[in-house]
């Protein structure tokens, strides 16, 4: 029972930390209604930070002022990243911020190893409580004990903040109409700035207060993003009692996690967010969103036609480029054109589903990385012939995404996003922990094509036959009524259901769909490389194949494929440098700012200025 | 005469507080009938309760004397009733025919076919409908760059899609010119004419109601205080009443 209390105050001191990064992503997300996936690197920010300072000042002094001042430096970094890398983009389309948050937390990561170096730092004891205490005769460290009184009296100064303050009257104000706040004379700008500088301190305190317990190393941020999406998701966003009381849930569970169910540690978090999200689809405390009735931002989406005689002849060309490549090519331009096709129909599928569909799918390297272990899994147990278990990779691929639908299509936005997120981890967690069956880590390999596939140039055009038939097969259902259905659904959810359209049901089975054409890509994946490992159903791989979708436009039914076209080939010659994050980080940043809509979106904008008819748009 | 929509007892309350209590009528074939009433009064709570978007907290709509009460709307939908919003609800990312063409194919039961180009179908039909409204000349549009009162016209063509032998329309003018009512009204009264679709139609513009509606109920504070002719409701002193404290607002209103 003592050891029992103990463990549970374990967990308690672990939530400080959470709590306060989970705090401050939702202040975020509240007001400005970016989802800041770089919310983990000013975590670490704030670990490294607070090492040097400690190391610097002496004393209780030293310590504790090296707390405060970590908190600070964080928010003014913060500021920094808002005013020049969030401000320009806030009239782009929705979520589109996210890929520029994504280019932040690459360009932090070189940024701290420049800076910090590849080692881990330990954290510096906090001075006079170095020792434990005992509790029914349990050791408790004092450091915890001091965590665990410090939490209420943060939550409490947020609420005062949030409740009692003129700032918090409009940051409550501008959480529920930002249009309404701006109108009424309030600085937008500024207000968007001091939250995202008040969040990011918040973050930067959390990595300094847990530096005692945890140390600083440069995987922090990937580490905790998952857990503080999951607290703020359970919670409810935009709720701070709700990200107290999930921080604590979740990390008292995971410390009893750790004791009685080791093999469940890295799953346990998204079962309890996808068991909460299924009872109550709003969180612990959170509110219906109400969806912005304030039409859509950026430019509207044009009515889709069929590429005309000019479009039809470009793609034409590149098909006959693409099929003659192998007599003329080296081998390698041969392995990266198989990359880059596998990569464009996964991509396609994601578009298909987030561009047409409106639902953004975080989650959606399950599926992909479904497709590749299901076929992986049949060859390697069963010695199954590879025709039959690449025919398996879509299909079973499809049906992982009729099971994980059924759970998220009755969510929208970001609630839906983050279920997807938990059972794609879900899915990761399985392969990595399930050894008897996946070998985890050490991924399966010699997972060969047939032997009439088995030469460069046979692959490759088997890659190019499917990969582009794929593409093409998801265009002509964007084309076709179930497309159009999708759309509507997406457009007027309201008018569709009026006008007799089942949309969940559209949606549903689009979902699936989308799940299927992943796994037909995965399945071309493992085949071309023999192996596959857990990283193919990694938080990564999905974010991957969003910000390929976002970078080449959203609301463009190329976009997808352009995407990714452009992301295989600059990913192949920046990884060829040291600080190659950085760069990539600075260049989808620039990518994001210069071009809000796309590559493809601006390309035509620019097209249709030249040509002098953006008014209408052309037949 | 013989209803198309009988309405028994219907309530709806929020935490207490009645919005709709206790409204009962009907709307006969063939007719084009007003529910009337200041804001708040709860008319659109009603129109979302009769076409599902609300449940009602008590109470029953027959629909041809079958219960469609609690029914989701697009079953609605199917039985026969067609329906236009306050605030309109179209496809910004398609073209108008499209709007149509989108309505029309669910309508036929083809929103699950993968097969054939979404715009090539139906497309003549569309027509049709557009040319009801008078919006044939701007059918290859994008939708999001209509002005607001096509956009009103647009969705009265959708809504006659599936030939709807009850429409109800939300605020069929607001926020359209004066003219452009009339018009708009006048159009409506036709289609109740020639087609034979009976129209219960909320509306602010007492010129409009006065000038087109068969009959006119007026809902107060979630309660039906009259039920007739014009002429009725012109002189019933209840509803005098209720819009201006006592003056004589109708007879001013049908001189304007």
């Amino acid at each position: 029972m003592a050891f029992f209390f103990a463990q549970f105050l374990t967990g308690l001191a672990n939530a400080a930390a959470l709590f306060l990064v989970a705090s401050g992503l939702s202040l975020i997300f509240g007001v400005t209604r970016i989802v800041n996936f770089a919310h983990g690197s000013l975590y670490m920010l704030g670990a490294f930070i607070g090492v040097t300072l400690m190391n610097l000042l002496p004393g209780h002094f030293g310590f504790w002022g090296a707390i405060l001042l970590t908190g600070l430096a964080v928010g003014a970094i913060g500021a920094f990243i808002e005013m020049v890398v969030l401000r320009p983009i806030y009239r782009a389309p929705e979520l589109f911020q996210l890929v520029a948050t994504f280019g932040v937390i690459l360009v932090i990561q070189d940024l701290a190893l420049m800076i910090w170096g590849a080692e881990d730092r330990l954290g510096p004891r906090a001075p006079g409580l170095r020792g434990v205490w005992r509790i029914f005769g349990e050791p408790v460290p004092k450091y915890d004990i001091i965590l665990i009184a410090i939490t209420p009296f943060i939550l409490f100064a947020l609420w005062y903040l949030i409740n009692r303050t003129r700032l918090g009257v409009l940051v409550r104000a501008a959480t529920q109409d930002r249009e309404m706040v701006g109108a009424l004379g309030v600085n937008q700008a500024w207000l968007f700035t001091g939250v995202f500088a008040l969040g990011s301190a918040l973050a930067g305190w959390g990595g300094a207060l847990q530096l005692p317990k945890g140390g600083a190393d440069l995987l922090m941020d990937f580490n905790i993003i998952g857990a503080v999406f999951v607290v703020v998701v359970i919670g409810g966003m935009g709720s701070l009692p709700g990200a107290f009381i999930a921080s604590v849930l979740i990390s008292v569970l995971s410390v009893f996690g750790v004791t009685y169910l080791p093999q469940s540690t890295l799953v346990l978090m998204f079962v309890v967010m996808a068991i909460v999200l299924i009872v109550r689809p709003y969180g612990l405390l959170g509110r219906e969103e109400v969806a912005g009735e304030h039409g859509q931002v950026g430019a509207p989406e044009q009515p889709i036609r069929p590429y005309g005689p000019t479009g039809r002849a470009l793609v034409a060309a590149l098909l006959a480029v693409l099929a003659a490549l192998p007599f003329v090519a080296e081998q390698f331009v041969l392995t990266l054109t198989i990359d880059m096709i596998v990569f464009a129909l996964f991509a396609a599928s994601l578009h298909f589903i987030l561009g047409t569909g409106g639902l953004v799918s975080f989650g959606h390297a399950a599926f992909f990385g479904g497709g590749a272990y299901a076929a992986a899994l049949l060859v390697f147990h069963t010695d199954t012939p590879m025709e039959l278990a690449f025919l398996f990779a879509p299909l079973a691929a499809g049906l992982l995404a009729l099971g994980i639908g059924w759970f998220c299509i009755r969510l929208t936005g970001v609630y839906f996003a983050m279920l997807t997120l938990a059972f794609s981890q879900l899915v990761w967690s399985l392969a990595f922990q399930w050894r008897g069956v996946t070998r985890g880590d050490d991924g399966l390999v010699n997972i060969w094509p047939a032997d009439w596939l088995n030469s460069p140039e046979a692959y490759y055009y088997f890659t190019l036959a499917l990969g582009v038939g794929g593409i093409l097969f998801l265009r002509h259902v964007i084309h076709a009524p179930f497309g159009y259905a999708l759309r509507a659904g997406r457009d007027s959810p309201r008018q569709a259901e009026a006008t007799g359209i089942d949309v969940k049901r559209v949606q549903y089975v689009a979902f699936a769909l989308a799940g299927a054409m992943a796994g037909l890509a995965g399945g071309i994946f493992v085949f071309s490389k023999g192996s596959v490992f857990p990283t193919e159903l990694e938080i990564a791989a999905s974010f991957d194949a969003l910000i390929v979708v976002f970078l080449g436009g959203v609301k463009t039914l190329a976009g997808g494929v352009v995407g990714a076209g452009f992301m295989t080939v600059v990913e192949d010659w920046l990884t060829r440098l040291e600080y190659w994050r950085l760069l990539l980080g600075l260049l989808i940043i620039a990518v994001v700012i210069i071009a809000p809509e796309g590559i493809v979106g601006s390309l035509r904008s620019l097209w249709m200025r030249i040509r002098g008819t953006n008014d209408e748009v052309a037949k | 005469m013989t209803e198309i929509l009988r309405v028994e007892h219907l309530k709806k309350s929020y935490d207490g507080f009645l919005a709709v209590n206790d409204v009962s009528f009907s709307v006969d074939k063939g007719e084009l009938k007003a529910l009337i009433g200041p804001n708040g009064a709860g008319k659109s709570t009603c129109f979302n309760m009769l076409m599902g978007q609300l449940k009602p907290t008590a109470g029953n709509v027959f629909l041809d004397g079958k219960k469609i009460t609690g029914m989701r709307p697009r079953e609605i939908w199917r039985r026969g009733v067609g329906r236009t919003f306050q605030i309109t609800g179209t496809y910004p990312s398609m073209s108008v025919i499209e709007n149509v063409q989108m309505a029309l194919i669910s309508h036929h039961h083809n929103i699950f076919s993968i097969a054939p180009r979404a715009w090539k179908l139906y497309r003549d039909e569309a027509f049709e409908f557009l040319r009801i409204v008078d919006m044939e000349d701007q059918a290859d549009r994008p939708c999001s760059i209509l002005a607001y009162g096509d956009l009103k016209r647009l969705e009265l063509a959708i809504a006659l899609c599936h030939r709807p032998r009850l429409l109800l329309m939300d605020e069929p003018t607001a926020g359209m010119a004066p003219s452009a009512r009339i018009a708009l009204m006048q159009l409506v009264a036709d289609i109740v004419q020639d087609q034979g679709v009976s129209v219960l139609f909320t509306e602010h513009d007492m010129d409009v109601v006065f000038a087109h509606a068969h009959h006119i109920m007026v809902l107060n504070r979630g309660e039906l205080i009259t039920d007739g002719s014009a002429e009725e409701v012109r002189n019933d002193p209840q509803v005098q009443e209720v819009y201006l404290g006592g003056g004589t607002l109708f007879a001013e209103a049908r001189d304007a």
